[in-house]
């Protein structure tokens, strides 16, 4: 499953990506394979969504969080 | 200015970088560019306590050297090209104490290009507040650097920061942290052999970016493209197992120094102010409460220190007119170069006001929050989230505006701002609006409560927005992106605002203003000052010998006889000139020569329309009376068919024209300033003309 398939509250752990040159700037941002991601809110229009990581909120467009594959 | 060591400041977005510049800096700062970009480089000045002096560059704030945008591409320049008035002697990386792995990356990256360095280890007090337990000492050790905990916001370990930096190594004394060599062993060493560098993530780095460093030659560039053909060098690979080696000798260093509770406690404030903030209903009616409040405070604060600056010029300009003798050269100054610099100097309220209020959303950190909840909307139509602010800030006025598109990140949607920001209705447009408005449509009340007259403002306002959207529409098929869009951004721990950066704002963004789009703006007002007071031939002296006739100097009090003067002046000057030239391509509009001359004048500045009208029409007493310019042009009527000038066509097809063409030197001097490319104020103004012509001809037809 895929990180933008998780509601509000719920937790993953990244397992790999599908888009590699997303990838590179989503793990210099912290969000890595192994790291523990939580989905804390959607924005009010559904898109884009913000989820907590390696110890700060981060926000990113549906479509991006399509590209990150959940164990 | 001489400086004796020279330090580069590096850092996260959001760490604090430009307030801990800010404090060691003080005042003593300016603002240029880096060649060849539109970057800001903030350069600033800071004694040493051993009596130095070290000149201290901002650099934008990046998560990593490898550059997202065009701004953070600067960077990794900077710190890497040899022997340049930028090249710095050390490197301070400025890290959030609160999200210490994440910003260890960059410190990482910078420590491997073997710099002398230091980290400046920031919001020690939010960590404490977290319970983060961060052991300074051990840290410290392993990496191999000085660390100084900071306060940035409260000035706590800037002399301490200040003694370290004269402490400072000249030789780069940090630990390795990757064994950088294996990420790409072959190459690297061709490379350092092409370039001649012993350092191997210097030349790591210069086969991922040589294809945009200015410091190679196109030859250097070539051979290292070359190069990685050969060996098959896959960039983004490359990068993405450069960052995972990264963090997992970040993860080993902060192992036993850092210790972090499960969940931190401003994070969790935070988190109930965005379930507020960005709630589905009470999100949109606080920004929408926001948005207002900003928008009614530029307009009503400003509008006292502007009539003072206004009085301020009119006394200045009288003070002169009785001190020069009276000439050419006097009225050049006075009606050219002092009347230009009011002008400029007029802005100053609503840029510092907007830019307060800018600084206090992005310091809080309301600004992400902002972009976050109108990405979705604004990305239909070709902007971007933070377009938001831009906008809704050209219903005060397009210039300051402009300058604050500045925060958003992604080239594309920052250029389609500029470009449609323009349309919004501005305060300069209402004078005209009014005016126009009161002349033509009635004052009465349809559906009890709205009246007509201001309906009709408010569908110019509308009409303006509506325009703004569509034309990014369709600006968003025309360019070209330049770099993918992304919408990865984080969304900072809500702060109080710092009053000092909100402060420093204003005073850089109105200095920046009036040093640079100044220049441009009294230009223009000069040139017209000099179209609208000389004419071809001796026109002016024929009108001077026509009036010093007995018949009139006996018939009209000096007053009047002054105010026939100079409305014949000004149809025979060289702009009434230009209004007769112009008169075959704007009749389809429905304007006459006196209009086509008002056109002109208004060049500089849209309001400058009614004072233009009240000398055409020689309206008594003061010109600035809007009922006295109505009445003379209610009664105004055309030669030929004896009819009004100013028919409902006519009024509105003028509106149209305000409302879309780019009647306003200080914005076109702003976009050059912002884009530092002539075609792109250019295309504006064409496109707005096109526009403004095809739109008032339409109305004019529609009406007629």
């Amino acid at each position: 499953m895929t990180l933008e398939q998780l509601g509000v509250g719920e937790t993953g752990i990244v397992k790999e990506f599908t888009d590699l040159e997303m990838s590179v700037k989503l793990m210099e941002m912290g969000c890595l394979p192994g790291e523990s991601v939580r989905v804390s809110r959607i924005a009010p229009l559904g898109d884009p969504i913000a989820i907590h990581v390696s110890g700060y909120q981060l926000s990113l467009r549906r479509f991006e969080a399509s590209t990150i594959i959940l164990q | 200015m001489k400086a004796d060591i020279r330090v580069a400041l590096v850092g996260n977005p959001n760490t604090g970088k430009s307030t801990l510049f800010n404090a060691l800096t003080g005042l003593n700062q300016k603002i240029g560019n880096f060649p060849g970009v539109t970057v800001d480089k903030k350069i600033g000045y800071s004694q040493l306590p051993d009596g130095r002096r070290a000149e201290i560059i901002d650099l934008p704030g990046t998560y990593s050297l490898y550059p997202k945008s065009k701004d953070e591409s600067i960077v990794f320049s900077v710190l890497a090209e040899k022997a340049t008035e930028l090249t710095p002697d050390l490197v301070i990386v400025i890290i959030d104490a609160t999200n210490l792995k994440r910003n260890l990356l960059l410190y990482t990256q910078v420590a491997d290009l073997k710099i002398p360095v230091i980290i400046a280890l920031n919001m020690m007090d939010q960590a404490k507040k977290a319970k983060i337990e961060i052991d300074v000492e051990l840290l410290s050790q392993r990496l191999g650097v000085p660390i100084v905990p900071v306060s940035a916001r409260k000035l706590e370990g800037i002399e301490q920061l200040k003694n370290i930096i004269s402490y400072a190594n000249k030789l780069a004394l940090q630990m390795d942290s990757i064994d950088v060599k294996t990420l790409a062993p072959a190459l690297i060493a061709d490379i350092s052999e092409e370039i001649d560098t012993d350092n191997p993530y210097f030349a790591l780095q210069l086969a991922h970016q040589h294809e945009t460093l200015k410091f190679l030659t196109p030859a250097q560039s070539d051979r290292i493209e070359e190069l990685e053909h050969k060996h098959s060098f896959h960039s983004q690979k490359a990068q993405a197992t450069e960052t995972i080696a990264r963090y997992n000798y970040i993860n080993d260093v902060l192992y036993d120094t850092v210790h972090t509770p499960v969940t931190a406690h401003d994070e969790s404030v935070s988190n109930k102010i965005d379930k507020i903030l960005t709630h589905r209903v009470f999100g949109f009616i606080i920004f929408m409460g926001v948005l207002l409040f900003m928008f009614q405070s530029i307009f009503a604060w400003s509008a006292y220190p502007m009539s003072l600056i206004e009085d301020l010029f009119v006394w200045i300009e009288g003070g002169l007119r009785s001190v020069l003798p009276g000439g050419p050269l006097a009225d050049l100054l006075i009606d050219g170069v002092v009347a230009g610099l009011s002008g400029v100097i007029v802005f100053i309220p609503q840029i510092a006001i907007l830019f307060a209020f800018i600084s206090i959303l992005e310091d809080t950190g309301y600004m992400s929050r902002v972009t976050f909840m109108m990405d979705k909307i604004m990305r239909k139509v070709g902007l971007n989230g933070k377009s938001v602010v831009p906008l809704i800030g050209g219903f005060a006025c397009a210039v300051p505006s402009i300058m604050s598109t500045r925060t958003i990140e992604n080239w594309k949607d920052r250029m389609i701002t500029i470009m449609v920001t323009p349309l919004v209705a501005c305060s300069a447009r209402l004078p005209v609006y009014t005016l126009l408005i009161a002349l033509v449509v009635p004052h009465k009340n349809v559906w009890w409560i709205f009246n007509l007259q201001g309906l009709a403002l408010t569908g110019m306002y509308v009409l303006s927005l509506v325009s703004a959207v569509i034309v990014a529409y369709v600006m968003k098929f025309i360019l070209k992106a330049r770099e993918r869009g992304y919408f990865i951004m984080e969304l900072p721990v809500y702060r109080m605002p710092r009053w000092n950066n909100v402060l420093f704002s204003m005073y850089e963004r109105s200095k920046t203003f009036v040093l640079q789009a100044g220049k441009v703006i009294i230009a223009v007002s000069v040139i017209l000052w000099v179209l609208s007071s000389y004419g071809p031939g001796n026109r002016f002296e024929k009108i001077e010998q026509t009036y010093s006739q007995p018949q009139y100097t006996k018939t009209m009090t000096p007053d009047s006889l002054k105010r026939v003067i100079s409305t014949e002046k000004l149809e025979n000057s060289y702009a009434g000139v230009l209004g007769h030239t112009i008169e075959p391509v704007i009749k389809p509009l429905g304007f006459d020569w006196k209009i086509g001359i008002a056109l002109i004048t208004s060049f500089a500045a849209r309001e400058v329309f009614v004072g233009t009208m009240a000398t055409i029409y020689s309206v008594e007493g003061d010109a600035d009376k809007i009922d006295s310019v109505q009445d003379k042009m209610r009664n105004a009527k055309n030669p030929q068919t004896g009819q009004p000038v100013f028919t409902l066509a006519v009024a509105f097809s003028l509106m149209m024209f305000y409302a879309f063409a780019m009647q306003c030197a200080s914005t076109v001097a702003v976009v050059y300033r912002e884009t530092k490319d002539w075609r792109w104020p250019a295309a504006q103004f064409a496109y707005m003309t096109v526009l403004a012509y095809g739109a008032s001809f339409l109305v004019y037809h529609l009406l007629k």
